[in-house]
């Protein structure tokens, strides 16, 4: 007696859950969606389950959802720990690699370039934003034009310079062209800047403060949480990177991971080739930007979408 | 351009009230000669970056297409030389066909995914979890996105083949085979992106206010014609951009080309930037890569130009 008297109440106070139709779309749509979270997401499994496979057993079980024939040779390889007759004798090429040091120059290299490009572009944009003089949108509109041209553009001419400079394959070399600025960080600080309360800035402007004085005490520290964003976004960025690293870091010595890749996977034997090895490779390269995402995950979903119509 | 020139005019006037307001009132003195001189300091790294890094190559690279070089002596003009070779180079057209081919795969499937993705998450579920996991493709390199796929898509033992096989349809050569080469690449950027691009039209459909919908529904609209004639018209400044930024992104295609297939099989892959690349650093001829890169420029910038011209990007409904 106490079921058939609720429940009318029930669907009454939640109309949509009982209504059949609605019910079958919402379970359609989510089962599209976990397709679609699916395919994002499970290539990354089997780069793991790869890596810790052996190359060997890898034919023989191709389609087992566990490693085959667990192993972490794969990984010994790629940090150059196995000598040339057990990579070999595991599938591998044999050739010297090191993704140690591939690792601390793609960091070196990830790091110079966003801690350059995020402060000078700052400073920059608070020029753009707060200061007045003659000529200030017609140089930021030049500034913003640099991000329509393509990079392999500027690429030819500015490997001659770095070559000139004789700073081919040195970190140098690499860092140089964005260290002063990118047109993005610019852009989005910009942004910020121009939205900024003014008040805090005035009081001290009254007080006498200089602008200096007022840029790096009062306007950087309130930009924190979006300087930590450009910062977070422009190293992701840079990590990626492949085209210039390729272009003037070619030595073992200034090789980044990306460019360290591509070379491990062009050593592999031909015929058959050393996947956990390269698996392993591709995964210790994804790792950085994997943790920065599991800490600051939330930071950098909700950057997406940052754009100038907003 | 019109307000440098305009400026002076003004500008001059207003010195003279300023001089004397200084010498009334001396506590708001830098005020007066405007703010140039600290905004010199503030911009110096910045504008040195800008002209040694983007402005001077991209002035030497227009140089440099007009003449040849082979980086050893000097650059030699030879007029334009360099774009008449180019109107009859079959490598060049090939190259401008199969990057055109690249370029229309990606804008279909990708556009089409990304819209699904973000319409299903505005539907039902729009967590930050949800959101992080199908942005994750897009965080990692181009270089690893080739690789992670070129290893599951291995005609021998790759997993999708394997899937394909028990599907009880024939194996596909994804990279090895000219037909496939190309759409190939196009799912790996498709699959990297399309999280991406899903988030940003989803941040546009969020924008739309409920009560565009709920006056649609109460004037009895279906949701598929919901669909057409309000929520896609609403959206046309976002999927403007997705779309200006995707042709664009997608003309430069290197990375995975240059990882996997390395412009083969014969010139299937050959894309536009690739070719360049090998021209000019392979091949060590500077000028013509140079004029490559030139017609390249040329095609984004007249891209980018229509797109923004004829689909009004800048331009929102919503107001």
């Amino acid at each position: 007696m106490t079921t058939t008297a609720t429940r009318p109440a029930d669907s009454r106070r939640r109309p949509f859950r009982t209504n059949r139709p609605v019910n079958w779309r919402r379970t359609i749509a989510w089962v599209l969606l976990a397709v679609a979270i699916a395919v994002s997401v499970l290539p990354f499994y089997w780069v793991l389950r790869t890596a810790l496979s052996t190359n060997g057993s890898l034919a023989a079980n191709s389609a087992s959802l566990l490693p085959a024939d667990f192993n972490l040779g794969a990984f010994k390889r790629v940090f150059g720990l196995q000598t040339a007759a057990e990579a070999i004798a595991e599938g591998g090429s044999g050739a010297s690699i090191n993704f140690w040091q591939y690792l601390w120059n793609s960091l070196l290299f990830s790091s110079i370039t966003t801690a350059g490009a995020v402060f000078f572009s700052s400073m920059a944009a608070y020029a753009f934003a707060r200061l007045r003089w003659k000529g200030r949108d017609g140089v930021f509109s030049l500034f913003l034009g640099t991000m329509l041209v393509p990079p392999i553009f500027t690429a030819l001419p500015n490997f001659l310079l770095v070559k000139n400079l004789g700073l081919l394959n040195s970190m140098l070399g690499m860092v140089l062209p964005y260290l002063f600025m990118t047109p993005f960080a610019i852009f989005f600080m910009r942004q910020f800047f121009l939205n900024m309360s003014r008040e805090v800035e005035e009081a001290a402007m009254l007080d006498g403060a200089k602008h200096w004085r007022i840029f790096f005490q009062i306007v950087m520290p309130n930009a924190a949480a979006p300087i930590a964003t450009l910062a977070l976004l422009t190293f992701m960025g840079q990590w990626n990177e492949y085209f210039w690293p390729l272009l003037v870091g070619t030595t073992e010595e200034t090789r980044v991971l990306t460019v360290g890749l591509g070379v491990f996977k062009s050593q592999a034997p031909q015929g058959a080739p050393d996947w956990s090895g390269l698996m392993a490779a591709t995964l210790v390269s994804a790792t950085p930007v994997l943790i920065l995402f599991a800490i600051f995950g939330k930071k950098i979903v909700n950057s997406i979408g940052f754009n100038g119509t907003k | 351009m019109t307000t440098l020139t305009k400026q002076p005019g003004p500008g001059l006037s207003a010195r003279g009230p300023q001089k004397s307001r200084k010498r009334g009132k001396p506590g708001a003195d830098f005020r007066g000669t405007g703010d140039l001189r600290i905004a010199l300091f503030f911009i110096a790294p910045a504008m040195l970056g800008f002209v040694l890094f983007y402005l001077v190559p991209t002035i030497r690279g227009i140089y440099l297409s007009f003449t040849e070089y082979s980086i050893l002596g000097d650059p030699e003009w030879i007029g334009t030389r360099n774009y008449e070779r180019i109107a009859k180079d079959p490598l060049f057209w090939n190259a401008l066909g199969v990057t055109t081919q690249y370029v229309i795969i990606n804008i279909a499937l990708q556009t089409a995914l990304a819209l699904g993705i973000a319409l299903l998450m505005h539907r039902v579920a729009k967590s930050t979890l949800i959101r992080g996991a199908l942005l994750m493709p897009y965080l990692m390199a181009n270089v690893i996105a080739a690789l992670l796929w070129f290893w599951m898509l291995d005609y021998q033992i790759g997993i999708v083949n394997q899937l394909i096989e028990w599907l009880g349809l024939p194996r596909v050569a994804f990279f090895g085979s000219e037909q496939w080469a190309i759409p190939t690449q196009a799912l790996i950027n498709t699959w990297r992106h399309m999280g991406y691009t899903a988030l940003l039209i989803f941040a546009g459909l969020q924008a739309i206010p409920n009560s565009v919908y709920e006056a649609a529904s109460i004037d009895g609209s279906k949701a598929v014609s919901t669909f057409w004639r309000i929520t896609l018209p609403l959206l046309r400044p976002v999927l403007v951009l997705v779309l200006v930024v995707t042709v664009i992104g997608s003309f430069q295609v290197f990375d995975t080309v240059a990882v996997t297939t390395a412009g083969g099989p014969v010139n299937a892959t050959r894309v536009l930037q690739f070719y360049i690349y090998q021209r000019a650093f392979n091949e060590q001829d500077f000028g013509y890569g140079s004029a490559l890169a030139v017609i390249l420029f040329l095609i984004l910038a007249l891209v980018a130009f229509i797109q923004m011209k004829f689909l009004r990007g800048n331009q929102s409904d919503l107001d």
